[in-house]
């Protein structure tokens, strides 16, 4: 009874969503900038998926005597300190970079959302609770709260995205929270709760897709967040550590080197600013598609 | 007005305990003893056994935090592991210079970003607005620290015009504090844009013009006046972005700020420092939006705190 419920208090959503889903992909096409996002962010992946392929080689393997070279046709890019191909650092960085940025959109969105939902659906002292806690973390601003972070948990990737993460996860209940808030007044949440449908189920099948509109622009601006954040703390010294090749740690190293090799600080720079930039393109993009009135 | 700004402190407080209970489980966290953590890794047994009994580590850990929380209201934040020094000298003698940086850039913002978001919205949809929106992107997806190492060799480097980091004259303070402007003078173009746009299109404004006022006073009286409260809000809450942004600007030019003596101090795993100066953080960026708050009743008349 239930489950039949549930699909009939749906139809209607589902067939709006369809036509909305069209609408959007016509409204995405038509905005430049966001298509440009778009294929900075195709360029990124490729480069991430095949840098083994493009660079034969190890990017951590030292070699001393071709130290500080700059670019050439042998070295597109030049060499590091440690005579390393600068652009064989900067493709398996694109992988290290990625894997952050979807570690910490993971964590931001697998526990923000569903405290979000609860708080924003059941309120009462579950709000309450998570509200004094989400304002607590949002007294930091969101770099100063994955360094403190980071100083408990120790340098490394994976306390990086555990770090940078729980610095989202405020963001995303405050996000969810607000949207349920409004949703839940909507009449087939109502209906569903008339016809008995349990709480989960309301959550998670009713209010949780016509949420997605912001999750989905947060998101894509979260990982160009995830990006910055992490090339920061790589290049303080207290992220992921050399010699794998991060990109803000590769910038930390190039930092002696400004005056005699500014070619070591410039590209990985330009890696992590076309990344940052594809999300933030396409981010606003979808936001712009999905809901023009929508503004984080 | 004081019964408000007496409201708005007293509701700073369960926010400040929030930020103590943190901090004071941030050292809990730690693996090991944090009698150990706290005496740094040179502490004889004596001065570990010492510091275990100043912070009550053998009583209950509700006693531990009340104690903890009665330390911090007389800000009493220990002794830096390091120096030996107390924490709130450390931080007094360095806060200066983070406010310094951040009021001028925060200045520079402001002075780049308002007008620069005015003529966007004055020419919606031309060269000029794309130009500003495209720059504006370009200032928020760029790394800060990038940005002042570039400056760097630039106007270090290639052109000698300026010192490459330290404290001394305004030289050493225009490269940093440009830097950490540009993050947030993308901020405050995109709000201006968009708050103008929407006061450029009210009846109001259409008035005034039909009164046959010049438009530079239509833009400037009728509609950034208008404007300014989302354009001060986010002015505020940038400050928080410029905090960040102080931290990684500091390292790149050396600059003796809180924000350095932060990342020092979790080099050296100095944890006393680095739970002040995240306090501090924190206190800042709530005082600056309480100041925010106030702003309000000055740039709209219509809202009384009373």
């Amino acid at each position: 009874m239930t489950e039949e419920t549930d699909k009939n208090v749906c139809l209607p959503v589902e067939l709006s969503a369809e036509s909305r889903f069209r609408r959007f992909w016509a409204k995405l096409r038509r905005n430049k900038a966001a298509v440009a996002g778009a294929i900075l962010l195709l360029i990124y992946i490729l480069c991430a998926l095949l840098a083994p392929v493009i660079f034969r080689g190890n990017p951590a393997a030292p070699n001393l005597i071709m130290a500080l070279e700059p670019p050439s046709l042998k070295d597109l890019l030049g060499t590091d300190e440690l005579g390393r191909s600068i652009l064989g650092r900067v493709l398996y960085g694109a992988r290290i970079s990625m894997l952050i940025a979807i570690g910490v959109v993971a964590v931001g969105l697998f526990i923000g959302v569903p405290l979000g939902l609860v708080s924003g659906y059941f309120g009462g002292k579950a709000d309450f609770l998570i509200q004094r806690v989400t304002d607590t973390m949002l007294a930091f601003p969101g770099f100063l709260l994955a360094l403190a972070l980071v100083s408990v948990l120790g340098v490394g990737i994976n306390n990086t995205v555990i770090s940078i993460g729980i610095s989202m996860i405020p963001l995303y209940i405050r996000l969810v929270r607000g949207c349920v808030l409004t949703v839940r007044e909507e009449v087939y949440v109502e209906a569903a709760r008339a016809a008995g449908t349990r709480d989960a189920v309301i959550l998670f099948r009713h209010i949780l897709p016509n949420v997605m509109v912001p999750i989905t622009v947060q998101t894509s601006l979260s990982m160009g967040t995830a990006i910055l954040f992490a090339a920061g703390l790589g290049f303080l010294g207290i992220g992921v550590q050399p010699p794998t090749p991060e990109w803000g740690a590769m910038l930390g190293s190039a930092r002696g080197y400004l005056f005699n090799a500014p070619h070591v600080a410039t590209f990985p720079g330009i890696a992590i600013f076309l990344a940052v930039l594809s999300f933030n393109l396409l981010g606003d993009g979808l936001r712009d598609a999905l809901d023009p009135r929508f503004k984080i | 007005m004081l019964s408000y700004v007496i409201k708005r402190l007293l509701s700073m407080i369960p926010v400040l305990i929030g930020i103590s209970i943190l901090l004071f489980f941030m050292l809990r966290m730690l693996p090991g003893d944090p009698a150990q953590v706290l005496a740094g890794q040179m502490a004889s047994p004596e001065e570990i056994a010492t510091i275990r009994t100043q912070l009550g580590l053998d009583r209950p850990i509700y006693e531990q935090y009340l104690s903890y929380l009665g330390r911090l209201v007389r800000l009493d934040l220990g002794r830096s592991a390091r120096t030996q020094n107390p924490v709130i000298e450390e931080i007094w003698a360095r806060l200066p210079n983070t406010v310094l940086l951040a009021v001028v850039a925060i200045s520079l913002a402001c002075l780049l970003g308002i007008p620069a978001g005015i003529i966007s919205a004055v020419r919606p949809y031309t060269w000029v607005d794309y130009a500003v929106t495209m720059g504006a992107l370009f200032g928020i997806s760029m790394p800060v620290f990038w940005l002042g190492m570039m400056l760097v060799v630039l106007f270090s480097v290639i052109l000698r015009w300026l010192p490459a980091g330290g404290t001394g004259g305004w030289q050493h303070v225009v490269l940093p504090s440009v830097t950490l402007a540009s993050f947030v003078v993308a901020f405050i173009a995109r709000m201006t844009r968009s708050t103008m746009l929407e006061t450029l299109a009210q009846d109001y404004t259409t008035t005034a013009r039909s009164k046959g006022l010049k438009e530079n006073v239509v833009v400037i009286k009728h509609a950034l006046k208008n404007a300014l409260i989302p354009i001060v809000t986010v002015v505020g809450l940038q400050f928080g972005l410029l905090l960040g942004g102080a931290v990684l600007t500091e390292t790149v030019f050396a600059w003796p700020g809180i924000g350095r003596l932060i990342v020092d101090s979790i080099l050296a795993r100095d944890y006393p420092v680095i739970q002040g100066t995240i306090l501090i953080f924190g206190l800042l960026y709530l005082l600056v939006n309480l100041a925010v708050d106030l702003a309000y009743a000055y740039i709209d008349p219509r809202i009384r705190y009373d």
